[in-house]
């Protein structure tokens, strides 16, 4: 991408272009002049859009609750007072969050998944005829199989569909014939007949192959975009569009908990407590699990060890704390030579020596665990009757709990999560649970507001007496 | 990772494993040329368009004695590979992918930043253990296997290789036995090989039913009107006979009160689960039945849920769910999902058997018994007995590995390495005809 200087008028413009998409694929740079504020203010207001499909994801909203919800934040967002540059902002938008997120493997992933569900969306939206034009925009090498063929696998095709929950009398005629590694969300969902390594995709379901297309193109463009930066672009614009591009992708992201904060180093005298009081179900289970057991599978020692690290329990007392259960199970001997470097590694102090963040919510929602494993979501992974079980263990009053699991039965399990925490609390959680370790300091910050609300009630009493 | 709470009971007998017999093993008898050929996957040829680097991007890594792993080992050609092997007498080989570059050397390009160390290649692989099978076996627990078990292996691998060939298009399948409690599936097609982690993902859960964990007792979950193509075929083809004609009897599914209680638990409707549990603990007391009481409660059971007296909602899917839940493959998905993801060679000794890593015919899979594979002492037993002799091609021939050995050449390693040298031969042709063009121009 070619980043133009700051001029106060743009001189080219695309909207000579009638018979361009309706939404572009953005691939190859604008041949525009941009103004430096707009560059800004073009890239927040798409940062917005993304910003709340990435939160409407992560609540686990359902396909047609955020088919609304982005056209809802497009709307709002991406307007223009001339009509004739809203595809201009669409497109420089999108290019100079590129820069902006290009940097990195982590923001690199966001912005992929974010970007290709805007896509997915938008493109649901459209009507047949503006369909038929983005997908000959991409210029797909597969034709709709002959009569012939669909003839010969209909009666597959008719069964996954039914499989599907569609009636067969609805189902589609149209099939391309596509290699399987082009569709590997239809693949995971089993929503195509697979036949010697071809995937028969309807013409409804189009969008999945066209968002991989989307998706593979844009993340070539990004790897590219980055290489760029740095090689010349940050240089060059170390004074003018760094500093706009550093801080538009960290003002977004919010914290990743990687670092404890605030409240400090928590030591393993307290840890008991501080479970009871401030550790959301998933940890806490994890947790009582391991004291129950002596042992948790590897998922369950990721989930918990690193919500461990995240609120402040230092290596030290981390290996002091799993020798302490493991050894009761596994014997001391197995424990050093099995577990404790995979306790160093996640601290970032062996192997690559990376240093691991803790699982977000989205994260372990979208974990699977199998068979003896513990970890995961409860609201989620457990059957409705062992978490009752375990919201009442909490302290969750019945009405409370109802609640829940109402949140539960529409699949919103970090909301269900969330009225949990407001039920321990009594207090309300309005920015929502997002990830376990802003439940924990969520939850401490309440205790300590209390702590020092009752201290100075103490002192005032004291004062009286004196 | 599985705790081994107790000793496998073949190590009981004495002397199946130590060191020395691993070096005459790795000496006389470990198959190096074909673990070469097979990894260099044709590019050890004359062709111009072999890729001369391709082995030594490839990832060895060593399990020594004293558990001391050694990762990232890389050879240049079968000589330092073989030497390699013999001199530091690895309890256990892990093969990786092949990466961008040589993975010894992986440090020196670490400083350029660009993430240029990375893995391009890898067999899409699966591992399958028994010990996950725990809460629907009666016979073994954990790390142990018998013959009444070991059958869940065998329908496992002919779903799984089933549905890789017909309906993934591979061709190139290889079936390990793991040496003590499952199998390793290695899927060597070149475009299996290509394969990103997202699609290697995507084919993972297409073979997943299982949904939730040890906290949530419906383990399977079966929606829609009717079965996907591929869940119907594993269903009718071989889950069903075999849980109805093997299992039920030979785990007892039924027999008794805490058992049949299991698969009352997946029957959606109280009232039919009730009917249900009146006639079964009255018919403990009678006992008047000549058939196998599994067998008659499952036909009660199925005769009960297909009667249409009872209406619950998705009724009719419990019992698939049920023969699902009990026999179909428990893949570690973790291991498939990954291209980074080591697993073990085969023709390794298992350290705590002694028995050695054999492939399995996928077409006779059912005729493979675990408890007679052949052990490192058996192996050196049998080649004492022949006497040692200067044979050029390895001396396994004049012991039970040979058949092993022969199945691994025949069945995989001879059309794989022709596949490749057709793949390289084309792909050459395609780029010399380009750069024709190119100059044409």
């Amino acid at each position: 991408m070619q980043v133009f200087p700051s001029h106060t008028h743009r001189n080219s413009s695309l909207n000579d272009a009638v018979s361009l998409p309706t939404i572009p694929l953005y691939r190859s740079a604008p041949p525009l002049e941009v103004r430096l504020e707009e560059f800004e203010s073009f890239a927040i207001d798409r940062l917005r859009v993304l910003k709340g499909i990435s939160d409407g994801l992560s609540r686990g909203k359902k396909p047609e609750e955020m088919a609304t919800l982005v056209k809802d934040l497009w709307k709002a967002n991406m307007r223009h007072q001339h009509a004739s540059e809203v595809l201009n902002k669409d497109i420089i938008s999108h290019f100079v969050l590129r820069l902006v997120y290009c940097r990195t493997e982590e923001l690199r992933k966001w912005f992929l998944s974010i970007e290709s569900a805007l896509f997915r969306y938008r493109f649901c939206e459209q009507g047949a005829e503006a369909q038929r034009v983005i997908m000959e925009e991409f210029d797909l090498p597969y034709k709709a199989t002959s009569n012939v063929e669909y003839e010969s696998v209909k009666e597959k095709l008719v069964q996954v569909a039914r499989s599907l929950g569609q009636n067969s009398s609805t189902v589609d005629a149209i099939y391309y014939k596509v290699p399987f590694e082009e569709v590997p969300e239809l693949v995971a969902g089993r929503k195509v007949f697979l036949n010697q390594g071809w995937a028969y995709v309807a013409m409804n379901q189009v969008v999945s192959l066209l968002a991989t297309l989307f998706r593979s193109q844009l993340s070539k463009a990004l790897i590219l975009t980055n290489r760029k930066w740095t090689s010349s672009i940050k240089e060059k614009e170390k004074h003018r569009l760094a500093p706009i591009v550093e801080a538009l992708s960290s003002s977004y992201l919010g914290p990743d908990y990687s670092q404890p904060r605030e409240y400090g180093e928590i030591s393993l005298k307290d840890i008991d407590q501080v479970v009871k009081s401030s550790f959301p179900l998933c940890m806490r289970h994890l947790f009582e699990k391991l004291r129950e057991d002596h042992h948790l599978k590897h998922g369950g020692r990721m989930q918990l060890g690193l919500f461990l690290k995240g609120v402040g329990l230092n290596l030290d007392d981390a290996l002091a704390f799993w020798r302490a259960e493991f050894s009761k199970k596994v014997g001391l001997e197995k424990f050093e030579k099995e577990y404790a470097y995979n306790v160093r590694h996640s601290y970032g102090k062996e192997g690559k020596r990376t240093d691991y963040t803790p699982f977000s919510c989205q994260k372990i929602i979208l974990s699977t665990p199998g068979a003896g494993d513990q970890h995961g979501c409860p609201y989620r992974h457990f059957s409705e009757e062992n978490l009752r079980a375990a919201l009442s263990r909490m302290g969750v009053n019945s009405r409370a709990t109802e609640d829940v699991m109402n949140k539960v039965r529409n699949k919103h399990y970090q909301l269900a999560c969330t009225l949990t925490f407001e039920a321990i609390h009594g207090m309300q959680c309005d920015a929502g649970i997002n990830h376990p370790n802003q439940y924990f300091s969520d939850s401490q910050k309440i205790f300590q507001q209390k702590v020092d609300s009752s201290l100075k009630f103490v002192f005032k009493t004291n004062a009286c007496e004196l | 990772m599985i705790i081994d709470g107790y000793q496998a009971r073949e190590t009981t007998l004495p002397n199946e494993f130590n060191p020395n017999y691993l070096k005459l093993y790795y000496g006389k008898l470990f198959p190096h040329s074909d673990l070469f050929k097979w990894m260099c996957y044709g590019n050890d040829g004359k062709h111009p368009g072999c890729d001369p680097s391709y082995l030594s991007r490839r990832e060895f890594s060593y399990t020594l004695d004293n558990d001391i792993y050694v990762r990232f080992q890389s050879f240049q050609n079968a000589a330092e590979l073989e030497s390699s092997i013999k001199d530091k007498c690895p309890f256990k080989i892990d093969i990786g992918p092949v990466y961008s570059v040589d993975p010894s050397k992986r440090h020196a390009y670490a400083q350029s930043g660009d993430n240029v160390f990375t893995p391009v290649e890898r067999e899409l692989i699966f591992d399958i253990d028994i010990s996950d099978y725990d809460d629907v076996r009666y016979c073994c627990s954990g790390a142990d296997v018998c013959l009444n078990c070991w059958p869940l292996m065998t329908i496992a691998i002919r779903v799984i290789d089933t549905a890789l060939r017909d309906d993934f298009g591979f061709k190139h399948i290889l079936w390990v036995f793991s040496g003590r409690r499952g199998v390793h599936c290695w899927v060597c097609d070149g475009k299996a090989r290509k394969l990103t982690n997202e699609q290697r993902s995507s084919i993972a859960d297409y073979f997943r039913v299982y949904k939730g964990n040890e906290n949530s007792y419906k383990k399977v979950s079966l929606t829609g009107h009717v079965l996907h193509p591929f869940l119907a075929g594993a269903y009718s083809d071989v889950l069903k006979e075999f849980f109805e004609t093997k299992l039920l009897t030979s785990q007892n599914l039924l027999s008794s009160e805490e058992r049949f209680e299991k698969i009352l638990e997946m029957i959606p409707d109280q009232s039919a689960t009730a009917e249900l549990r009146g006639k079964w603990q009255e018919n403990r007391r009678s006992s008047i039945a000549k058939d196998d009481i599994n067998v008659v409660r499952w036909e009660q059971l199925k005769q009960l849920v297909h009667s249409g007296k009872y209406k619950a909602q998705r009724l009719h899917r419990c019992v698939e769910e049920i023969v699902f839940s009990f026999t179909y493959p428990r893949l570690d998905m973790e291991v498939s999902k990954h291209m980074n993801h080591l697993l073990k060679a085969p023709f390794c000794v298992h350290p705590k058997t002694g028995r050695v890593c054999v492939p399995i015919d996928p077409n006779h899979c059912e005729e493979f018994d675990p408890t007679i594979v052949p052990t490192l002492s058996q192996l050196l037993e049998e080649l004492n007995r022949e006497g040692f002799t200067a044979d050029v091609d390895g001396e396994w021939n004049k012991t039970s590995l040979g058949s092993a050995i022969g199945l691994f050449r025949s069945l995989f390693l001879q059309p794989l390495l022709e596949a490749c040298k057709k793949e390289i031969e084309t792909s050459y042709n395609a780029k010399l005809k380009h750069s024709k063009d190119l100059h044409s121009w």
